[in-house]
């Protein structure tokens, strides 16, 4: 298929559709509400189902049920709409139903502003919801990427009955690039779903999906076989993106809008005689620690440049270990460093570590 | 469940539904959900839709309800079971979708889910049980308890100038367009036992013809909290909740009155 | 039209108004760009460095994979009224070009080290019957000052995107797009 320009949000929520999602449940907020609008003119078309729904809180539960259901089922928001869908997220993952969620995150907090920032990181990774569990969090730094990871987010929860974040700001969401979508899947037959599914106790047991275990030992035990498919995923899941690590001798770590700023910053600080590499994780969750830890071990010092106060950076420093300096550039509100605000930290970086 | 053969001069005229599981419930002595469980798996064996019937259990006392139905099961968080029902349902049209729901879990936490499934004519049933109080925390006030009653968080008696009037849910639910059949029926003795069942049956009926949504309220007892006997408890109740609470048909679309002539 | 081993890349800001079709220019250099086998990225006013006009869009065209879309200081930018000259003219790049709608912006660049072409795209629009064809007026003399893309690339762009209800425009469009090339001769 050839590329075409597309916005991030609209390719978003096109690219879910060629993935064969069933069922889209969502609520209007700024900079993603172009999610919801393409999905409501696409879903029915395709005879496939759309539903604005009164709340993210109702939003997050309609998604639920559908997975329950054993439908593809997903649901976009932003920053304060995600806050609202902390509750399923938690029955969700307990509950080992699949499901796919975006959160194209703006500045906050509170209801902050509209403009593209990366603050929910520690939401998305440490505190999706109350109880211990995490979710599979991807971060796409380009409109491509988006696309893929949209389609990777559905295999991947469906593998392992799970929920699969895709965290993007909203420079992604509304920024147009050549891209290319994937060919259409076909929508899986409602004769097809999963055997743990609600679907009618037709000569069968039936199938229950719960997120309460009374008894201390009970709930343990489900809480061991959550921490259990984590770790499986932990040890198979971690992508990441280097650029011009073989020989560097200070790394650069960023994510998502500024991860791709910092693909310039690498160019402009080669051009000036500086040996930086980048590594742009795109699973926040799972972190790829391992690597960073092998780089700390090759590199001077590391600058982790983030949309934030500085968040993803105490990952950095939990991989490192001490085994190098770590330094924090970051800018907040919606603010976006650019190059020639990220390369002086750079300099400084390379100063303290000589 | 063992089987009896019958002999061949015999009719069977009642047996246990095949959509209970024979699990003891955990509801305490005198409790009016064992009562409201039997008649809503009666229904869904009458009507022959258990294998394709999926509930929503709700938070609160009945949040175990899914060991009780021998059908698919699901178990909301607290207030949002409309909400779930409303993705289950939307993804399998084909299947028979209800909720199970207590008064705080439908008309306090989650006002806004069912308000919204019901205005949208989410062809779901919701059965909502109507204590006037919360029972699963030990007694707390709910928002249909009664002004003036005492509970662990009202101790001085409700009081309507800080805590508001009690809220009655199938009125409300009347005035929506999607709403096709609201009632408030009680099980406070056997004629209203008979009239819950039959509209139970309707409100399931309801969703099969696909005619919208569908509630019924009944009014039930806490005599545990109500710190009563179970028979002092139904008195009580009829003396006082259903003045509040008026007995009868909130909303019936005229499709829904020809279901029910139907059927006589 | 390029120079065999030239590097592109080309950091371009247009900006005006709401209504003045900045954020449109924007996607038909976008369209042109991709069709041409480079790597672009359209992006609308979103960051710290833009101030000024309330409509405006980041368009950044390069040869190899591109970071940053967004720049705090532009190879190249269209301003098609006052706040958005005051905004952009000091920001452009030494070398860089800048495009001046002539017609709403009385005043003159006072840098030395960019190429400031100044077009009345606005009365150029008015005299073709049209005055929202400015942005296309403006865009024809960017286009044909940088020399990255062919003006054909962006009459394709026209051909393929022009939004429905203004078909009809399609070959004025055009025309205007080739006169404002002329300002953007050498």
């Amino acid at each position: 298929m050839a590329k075409e320009l597309w916005e991030g949000n609209a390719a978003l929520a096109e690219a879910a559709i060629r993935a064969g999602v069933e069922a889209f449940f969502g609520y209007p907020i700024t900079p993603q509400t172009e999610v919801l609008e393409h999905f409501s003119k696409r879903m029915p078309e395709l005879g496939r189902v759309f539903l604005q729904a009164e709340s993210e809180v109702a939003a997050i539960n309609m998604v639920y049920g559908a997975a329950c259901a054993g439908a593809r089922v997903m649901t976009s928001s932003s920053s304060p709409g995600v806050s609202l869908m902390q509750e399923g997220f938690s029955y969700i993952a307990c509950s080992e139903v699949p499901a796919v969620v975006t959160n194209i995150m703006r500045g906050g907090p509170g209801l902050g502003n509209v403009q593209p920032a990366q603050g929910d990181y520690f939401q998305a990774v440490k505190s999706a919801g109350h109880g211990d569990f995490h979710m599979i969090v991807l971060a796409p730094a380009n409109v491509q990427e988006l696309i893929d990871l949209t389609v990777l987010a559905f295999d991947l929860a469906e593998k392992y009955r799970t929920l699969a974040m895709i965290v993007a700001d909203g420079s992604i969401g509304q920024m147009m690039e050549p891209a290319e979508m994937p060919p259409m899947r076909p929508v899986r037959p409602p004769e097809e779903r999963p055997d743990w599914a609600l679907t009618g106790a037709k000569g069968r047991d039936p199938n229950i999906i719960t997120s309460l275990y009374l008894g201390a030992e009970n709930l343990e035990r489900v809480n061991l076989r959550l921490q259990a498919k984590l770790k499986k995923i932990a040890a198979n899941e971690v992508r990441w993106k280097e650029y011009s690590t073989e020989d560097a001798d200070l790394l650069l770590v960023a994510y998502g809008t500024v991860g791709r700023i910092c693909q310039t910053v690498v160019r402009e600080a080669r051009r000036a005689g500086m040996k930086v590499g980048l590594l742009r994780p795109i699973t926040l969750w799972p972190f790829p620690s391992k690597r960073i830890a092998e780089l700390a071990e090759q590199v001077r010092g590391i600058l982790t440049v983030e949309m934030n106060a500085g968040q993803m950076v105490e990952d950095v420093r939990l991989a490192v270990e001490g085994r190098c300096t770590v330094r924090f550039y970051g800018r907040m509100g919606g603010v976006i460093p650019l190059p020639d605000e990220i390369l002086p930290e750079l300099e400084k970086l390379d100063a303290e570590c000589r | 469940m063992a089987t009896v053969e019958i002999p061949e001069d015999m009719e069977l005229v009642y047996k246990y539904p095949e959509s209970l599981t024979e699990r003891h419930t955990h509801y305490c002595p005198g409790c009016t959900h064992g009562i409201i469980h039997r008649l809503i798996a009666e229904v869904i064996d009458e009507l022959g839709v258990r294998e394709r019937t999926i509930g929503i259990a709700p938070v609160g006392c009945s949040v175990l309800a899914y060991y009780y139905f021998n059908m698919d099961f699901a178990e909301a968080a607290h207030g949002r079971a409309p909400a779930m029902a409303t993705g289950i349902k939307r993804v399998s049209p084909g299947k028979v979708v209800f909720t199970y729901q207590g008064d705080g879990d439908l008309a306090a936490i989650g006002t806004a889910e069912i308000i919204h499934a019901a205005n949208r004519g989410e062809l779901i049933t919701t059965i909502f049980v109507n204590n006037a109080i919360y029972g699963m925390t030990g007694g707390q006030m709910a928002p249909t308890t009664l002004p003036g009653q005492v509970t662990t968080s009202s101790p001085m008696g409700r009081d309507v100038e800080t805590a508001g009037w009690p809220i009655r849910m199938a009125e409300l639910i009347a005035t929506l367009p999607g709403a096709a059949y609201v009632t408030r029926q009680a099980v406070f003795d056997v004629p209203g036992i008979r009239r819950t069942k039959k509209a139970i049956k309707l409100a399931f009926q309801t969703q099969l013809a696909g005619l919208g949504f569908s509630m019924v309220e009944v009014l039930s007892t806490c005599n545990t909290n109500w710190h009563m006997g179970p028979v002092e408890a139904l008195e009580w109740a009829k003396q006082h909740m259903v003045d509040y609470y008026p007995l009868g048909d909130t909303k019936v679309i005229d499709e829904v009155k020809a279901l029910a002539k139907g059927r006589k | 039209m390029q120079e065999a081993g030239r590097k592109i890349q080309e950091e371009i800001i247009i900006s005006g108004f709401g209504g003045q079709g900045a954020l449109f220019a924007g996607q038909l250099l976008a369209y042109a760009a991709m069709d041409q086998d480079l790597h672009v990225t359209w992006i609308p006013s979103y960051g710290p460095e833009m101030r000024g006009g309330k409509a405006r869009c980041t368009v950044v065209i390069s040869d190899e994979e591109i970071g940053s879309p967004l720049v705090r200081r532009p190879s190249a930018a269209i301003v098609l009224n006052i706040p958005s000259m005051e905004a952009f003219e000091p920001a452009v790049k030494p070398g860089g070009v800048l495009v001046v709608n002539s017609s709403l912006i009385p005043q003159k660049s006072e840098r030395d080290d960019i190429r400031v072409i100044y077009v009345p795209a606005s009365d150029i629009a008015s005299d073709m019957g049209n005055i929202r064809l400015a942005n296309v007026v403006c865009l024809g003399a960017l286009v044909q000052a940088l020399g990255v893309l062919p003006l054909e690339a962006i009459e394709k762009a026209l051909d393929e995107h022009l939004p429905e209800r203004h078909r009809e425009l399609l070959e004025l469009n055009k025309e205007a797009l080739r006169r404002g090339a002329e300002y953007g001769e050498r």
